[in-house]
């Protein structure tokens, strides 16, 4: 865990002004409050682009108190320039502790994956979101898609998933799949991988989706129902990997694909660095790190 | 052992290192002042003040230079600067009519009360590259003329006399809504869409303006005015009770006339089209009031068939700073994303090879 770094001066604590945070604060109890419903919110211009993470900045900005320790992550690494760049930015204008372990964080922004280390109750997970509207792709008109989040009208979707089946044998989404809510209302859980979107389910931690550039934010709050989309004879099922990490040997976990050569040559290592740093810390040893332990022992 | 790529701190901090080491460019060029861009760059300071919705020429200036000319970079910086601003309140409404003019030219009249003033204006100029700028030559005084008193009515206040325009009614007791502190909702009164407009990319709108005068939802408009100079802006601070003047604004204002409407209760009207930007802009101010018009055809009980009637469309992309920080996030890593298409279309392409075979085996 990193120290707090003294607060950046000229800017109110966490950067937005506190009629701004009680306005989003307002914004995340109603989604709390309805899982799954998009809220809209008068979402500020913040000092890093649309599309690279305002909305879960600006969620942050509003749950952050000064003894919160707080992660970033994107692409599950701590250390990718955007995932730098938000944690820098919080540790300058809010002065609140660091770290990259998932235990000890109590509030984790995310782009793209949920960590592989299990949630507890207390934590709060902050997802940055592009496209809020799980229909979007197929109706492109805000009026319409809330009409059919209204009616629970989710037909189009389904349609969709069947036409993947029909066409590829199998459904064709990977990431942004779609999920439904308490039985209510269909969500997009942001573009992680679908691997991840059993770790929603009742899942012990409070997540918080911002959109920014969309002006939306949505919840599901702890112990909720979350079930990705599928149909009886072609239940929902998630990425797997032939070989464990060829740093840690975890197995179960989504792998990043790195190209090591021009000749075909690919090492495939776990996405989240910090679980991945941990279990190599703990003894564990794949077949491409370079004290690799005899087999059979890591 | 391996370490697969990361960013790294240190390769951020000297990555903006160089940014700003580009930015200096040869030092035996002197640098730039940013009180040089605000007067001599003038009208690319005024378009960071519209599209950055904060009325602040030195700041625009620094921002052009801290971005590098960039104005959409510009444009950003003025705006995240602008969200940390406390709101206090609103000014009371404009009056262009009281505005000390600079240029005012109207397309419809030969001739108006008010007269046609040219102003500082490109139109009419050769547009050769001018080598003497380059030589710094001190350019000859302009000639000069007492102001004409009195305010100079709006050509739509004329027609408005004999009731040829559609009457412009201020919606009472209704607040005027603010996007900046509301989500923006569909359908979108004219109040925010005029916001969203104003704010709205120059190149966009010009690009939709456009289209409706090429049949993409025509609306047989006339330049009914255009005015530039500055408006007092006025402020009603509630312990006085009275306005009290904040500082002059420099405006302009561009109302259309456009194509007549009218049914059986009704006699036929022309329609209004508005732009308003802040600084000198009459490409943006027409643009705009082109597009005003055509998003008001669900009014006039028209159908929407183009591009620029159709609100959702055009208020959703319009926004410049909400428009690259999407398209330029494709930057960003997305591993997990394509690592989890590669895993499909590997699947997919094995499954269609066993197909393959399969069907070989079976012809064979």
């Amino acid at each position: 865990m990193n120290a707090p770094a003294p607060v950046e001066t000229g800017y109110n604590f966490a950067y937005l002004d506190e009629q701004t945070k009680r306005m989003i604060r307002r914004a995340i109890l109603k989604a709390i409050a309805i899982p799954g419903y998009q809220v809209p919110f008068a979402s500020r211009e913040m000092p890093m682009p649309y599309g690279w993470g305002t909305g879960g900045v600006q969620v942050t900005a509003a749950v952050l108190g000064p003894d919160d320790v707080l992660k970033v992550i994107d692409q599950g690494s701590d250390d990718t320039t955007n995932a730098v760049s938000i944690r820098k930015f919080f540790a300058k204008t809010a002065g609140v502790a660091t770290t990259t372990r998932t235990a000890e964080a109590t509030v984790i922004q995310t782009r793209h994956r949920i960590p592989e280390t299990p949630l507890a109750e207390g934590q709060i997970l902050v997802y940055q979101v592009p496209i809020p509207e799980p229909l979007r792709f197929l109706e492109p008109r805000e009026t319409e898609t809330r009409k059919l989040h209204a009616l629970a009208d989710y037909g189009l979707m389904h349609v969709k998933l069947y036409e993947d089946i029909a066409r590829h044998g199998h459904i064709a989404t990977t990431y942004d799949y779609p999920v439904e809510v308490a039985g209510r209302y269909m969500m997009n859980p942001s573009p992680t991988p679908k691997f991840d979107n059993p770790k929603m389910h009742r899942s012990p931690a409070l997540q918080l989706f911002g959109a920014g550039r969309e002006k939306r934010i949505y919840a599901v709050p702890p112990f909720t129902d979350v079930v990705s989309l599928d149909f009886e004879d072609h239940p929902f099922e998630v990425q797997r990997f032939d070989k464990p990490c060829a740093l840690c040997a975890a197995t179960g976990v989504y792998l990043d694909e790195v190209v090591l050569d021009d000749r075909g040559g690919r090492m495939f290592v776990c996405s989240d660095s910090d679980y991945c740093a941990s279990r190599r810390a703990d003894g564990h040893r794949g077949e491409m790190a370079g004290d690799a332990l005899p087999a059979g022992q890591s | 052992m391996y370490v697969a790529v990361k960013g790294g701190e240190a390769a951020i901090d000297n990555a903006h290192a160089l940014l700003a080491h580009e930015r200096r460019g040869p030092e035996d060029i002197a640098e730039i002042a940013p009180d040089q861009i605000e007067h001599q760059l003038s009208l690319a300071v005024d378009r960071v003040m519209a599209e950055g919705s904060l009325y602040d020429s030195a700041l625009a200036a620094l921002a052009i230079k801290q971005a590098r000319g960039d104005l959409i970079e510009a444009i950003f910086l003025v705006r995240a600067f602008r969200t940390t601003l406390p709101r206090f309140g609103h000014s009371e409404p404009l009056d262009t009519a009281k505005m000390a003019i600079e240029r005012r030219i109207s397309a419809t009249y030969k001739d108006l009360p008010g007269g046609q003033v040219l102003g500082p204006t490109f139109d009419y100029t050769h547009r050769l590259i001018d080598f003497m700028l380059a030589a710094g030559v001190t350019p000859p005084q302009p000639v000069e003329a007492p102001a004409e008193r009195g305010a100079v009515p709006r050509v739509t206040d004329l027609l408005d006399g004999e009731q040829l325009i559609e009457a412009e009614t201020p919606r009472d007791g209704e607040p005027v809504g603010d996007l900046t502190r509301a989500p923006l909702d569909f359908p979108a009164d004219r109040d925010l869409r005029l916001q969203a407009l104003a704010r709205g990319d120059e190149g966009f709108l010009l690009a939709l303006g456009y289209s409706t005068q090429r049949g993409y939802g025509r609306t047989h408009p006339f330049v009914g005015e255009i005015r530039f100079g500055e408006v007092m802006a006025e402020f009603v601070p509630e312990e006085l009770g009275f306005a009290v003047p904040l500082g002059p604004v420099a405006l302009t204002e561009c109302q259309m006339v456009n194509q007549f409407h009218g049914n059986a209760e009704q006699p036929p009207q022309f329609t209004r089209g508005y732009g308003l930007v802040f600084g000198q802009s009459e490409r943006k101010a027409m643009s705009m009031s082109l597009v005003d018009r055509a998003l008001r055809t669900r009014e006039f009980g028209e159908d929407v068939v183009a591009p620029a009637q159709d609100e959702e469309f055009v208020l959703s992309h319009c926004d410049n700073v909400q428009a690259t920080g999407f398209v330029e996030h494709l930057k960003l890593p997305h591993y997990v994303d394509f690592q989890a298409e590669l895993g499909l279309v590997r699947r997919m392409r094995a499954e269609h090879e066993a197909a393959r075979e399969t069907l070989r085996e079976a012809a064979e």
